[in-house]
């Protein structure tokens, strides 16, 4: 779960990380009042990714009726297919300096890791991938959350890299960091949150660090946790979603493991590594699939006629590949649910199976009588579905 | 021999009473795997499947001896399981459990770093060594087969998948670690081929990776600077697109890092034959273990 701005900046507040004054408005009219109490802003498009300024979605407003404007057009603008739910008015900062501050998951290490950067207000990907030695790092113990002194050295570190003139002197921006990245350390815990991050960090010319803008993930295998929240993101959590592959936000009302990746035959299988194998066999054989399915780790009938039913509502799926490693189901009872779904789907679709398991050769039997296309290996099974769907479209 | 599990070890599993624990239990037993006990808090002193339930690990420990647990608890309470077992003293935990909020798991990592608990998993299905009859986890019984190939992946169903068409071809296996689909994990590709390398009873190793992280990358670099046994690799979700999760939480590819294309890369360099299907694998094996 991606929060947008407007809500990582209301969990900024809460853990005492200091964020401009703002307001949020959905409607032209409420940006006018808001900014009559804000004075001069900047008026932000909330949507969960990337790259809104260059799309048109940042403005600044110097009246309260230019922030009506500007927030008319961007509430009805459509950002890399997201809608815009709302807009986060801002009073303008005096910056002068900005920094990149983050808690981000670091799988190689197994912990959470602190980054710091004084090239801020850029990706932080391309400051990476270009001066690596521009962004300093530190893997706290997250028993401890990190220590003062750990905090002090990754601001050394990080400005033994930095350019040109510093805003704070040293000792103060030593004593400010240090409950800076304690807090957002915790909001990161707090929230079981796989990023937390403060792009730019904006040091004022007053000599303030204020959280410019702010981005937050929350664990999707945690979010049972944090039902209030997903309660209050309500609505906005549609529109955060609305940009989302819509058969991929159907797969997730239903419950299944699926990702739409646009061909024409549709794959499903069980357990991930096999379905991804089985993705990896279509295109060798020169297929192109339309989905990931996982049905997970058995093969109960009920779950592989979900699964049917989910890749046809896909309207360019001209084939359907089914993988099953049955290991201890027995392969009769999996073709007689595969046989039985068919049938009440009406699939006229070339369908081929491969499945292996107990009485697997009696399970293939059931469904050749039943004319859909049994196969003993899987990349077997794949060519003869990338033929068939090929043999369909001429 | 083996690794990680042989014959003597005494397993223990918690939430051996549950459905799931119920079920995986009995097919361990049945396999061969000595199961000595069972953990449920608050239902210590009664029995299932004729062992003896704890309370608690430490409890099961002393009246026991176990050595290893399997953790098949529910997600919000399984990571607290494995730092139970770590301090109870157990030389290996092996968590089956998916859908762990990765924090749990990051405390958990850091928890175990101080104690002498090995972690397979989670979102694993285990290990398994044909030879000394034992198994922790869910792979099913009949596809383990006694042999010289070492196997370890990271995923359930294509790892049960590879260890039975090696064994249709007459390749057993010394021991077969699932560790797991999460992005944080108790034991890495690495760290089972360095135990690999030491069993004297492992000839071969077969190592499928997938998409997502670094760990297949640096098995890469530990082949590379000179492993003394052949490996042969495997890579899934070659066609997988960028930013998008492929079922396992790990498996995903962001910016430059996690993909197939890298990780080919990175096992080719190192002189690793990489197959591109199981049936290659299989070829793969038997070309090798000819050649002697």
């Amino acid at each position: 779960m991606k929060l947008l701005e407007h809500q990582a900046k209301a969990q900024f507040r809460n853990e005492g990380i200091e964020c401009p004054m703002g307001r949020v408005a959905r409607t032209p009219g409420e940006a006018e009042s808001a900014a009559r109490e804000l004075g001069e802003v900047v008026v932000k498009a909330q949507v969960p990714i990337g790259g809104r300024g260059k799309a048109g979605g940042v403005k600044v407003a110097r009246t309260p009726e230019e922030a009506r404007a500007a927030a008319s057009q961007i509430l009805q603008m459509e950002i890399r297919g997201y809608r815009v739910p709302a807009v986060l008015l801002e009073e303008l900062l005096d910056i002068g300096q900005e920094l990149y501050l983050g808690v981000t998951l670091d799988r190689d290490r197994r912990r959470l890791a602190v980054l710091l950067s004084f090239a801020g207000g850029m990706e932080i990907e391309d400051v990476a991938e270009r001066t690596p030695e521009k962004i300093a790092k530190l893997w706290p113990d997250p028993f401890s959350g990190p220590l003062p002194f750990e905090i002090r050295q990754l601001t050394l570190n990080a400005l033994a890299s930095a350019q040109g003139e510093q805003v704070l002197d040293r000792s103060r921006l030593l004593n400010l960091m240090v409950p800076l990245v304690q807090r957002l350390y915790q909001l990161c815990q707090r929230l079981d949150a796989t990023l937390c991050e403060i792009n730019p960090l904006v040091i004022t010319r007053s000599g303030q660090l204020i959280a410019g803008d702010g981005k937050v993930e929350v664990d999707q295998n945690a979010e049972y946790r944090h039902q209030d929240l997903v309660r209050e993101l309500g609505g906005d959590a549609e529109a955060a979603s609305s940009g989302d592959d819509q058969l991929e936000v159907e797969a997730r009302r239903r419950g299944l493991t699926y990702v739409h990746l646009g061909g024409d035959i549709g794959v499903i299988g069980n357990g991930a590594g096999l379905v991804m194998n089985t993705l990896d066999l279509v295109k060798q054989q020169g297929g192109s699939p339309a989905n990931f399915l996982d049905i997970g780790g058995g093969a109960k009938a009920e779950v592989v006629r979900q699964a049917l039913e989910m890749v046809l509502l896909d309207p360019e799926v001209k084939g359907i590949f089914v993988n099953i490693f049955g290991g201890i189901t027995r392969g009769d009872e999996v073709a007689k649910g595969l046989i039985q779904a068919r049938d009440e789907l009406q699939i006229k679709l070339p369908l081929v199976v491969r499945m292996t398991g107990t009485r697997e050769e009696e399970g293939r039997r059931l469904l050749e009588e039943a004319g859909i296309t049994p196969a003993v290996s899987a990349p077997e099974a794949a060519r003869r579905v990338v033929e068939m769907v090929a043999g369909a479209g001429r | 021999m083996s690794i990680l599990l042989n014959s003597e070890s005494r397993v223990l599993v918690q939430g051996m009473t549950g459905s799931e624990g119920t079920f995986h239990t009995q097919q361990m037993i049945e396999f061969g795997t000595n199961v000595v006990a069972g953990v449920s808090p608050g239902k210590g002193g009664s029995q299932h499947l004729g062992r003896p339930v704890f309370d608690s690990v430490a409890e099961a420990v002393i009246a026991t001896g176990a050595t290893v647990s399997g953790v098949f608890v529910p997600p919000a309470f399984a990571a607290d399981a494995i730092m139970e077992a770590a301090a109870a003293g157990l030389q290996l935990v092996v968590c089956i459990t998916e859908l762990i909020p990765v924090n749990d798991m990051v405390r958990a990592r850091a928890y175990l770093s101080s104690r002498a608990a090995r972690l397979v998993g989670p979102n694993c299905p285990g290990l398994m060594s044909p030879g000394e009859r034992s198994k922790v986890g869910i792979i099913p019984n009949q596809n383990g087969k006694p042999g010289p190939v070492g196997v370890v992946s990271r995923s359930g169903t294509l790892t049960y998948e590879i260890m039975q068409s090696l064994g249709a071809a007459g390749y057993g296996q010394s021991t077969a670690v699932g560790i797991g689909g999460d992005p944080v994990l108790g034991l890495s590709f690495s760290d089972v081929l360095e135990l690999f390398a030491a069993d004297p009873k492992t000839e071969l190793v077969v190592m499928a990776g997938e998409i997502g992280g670094s760990d297949e990358e640096r098995a890469a670099e530990l082949i590379g600077r000179g492993y003394p046994k052949p490996v042969v690799g495997f890579i899934s979700g070659r066609t997988a697109p960028p930013g998008k999760r492929m079922g396992h939480a790990g498996a995903i590819i962001s910016g430059n890092t996690g993909s197939a294309a890298s990780k080919v890369a990175a096992l080719e360099r190192a002189g690793v034959e990489v197959a591109d299907t199981i049936e290659q694998i299989v070829e793969r094996v038997t070309a090798r273990l000819r050649r002697g």
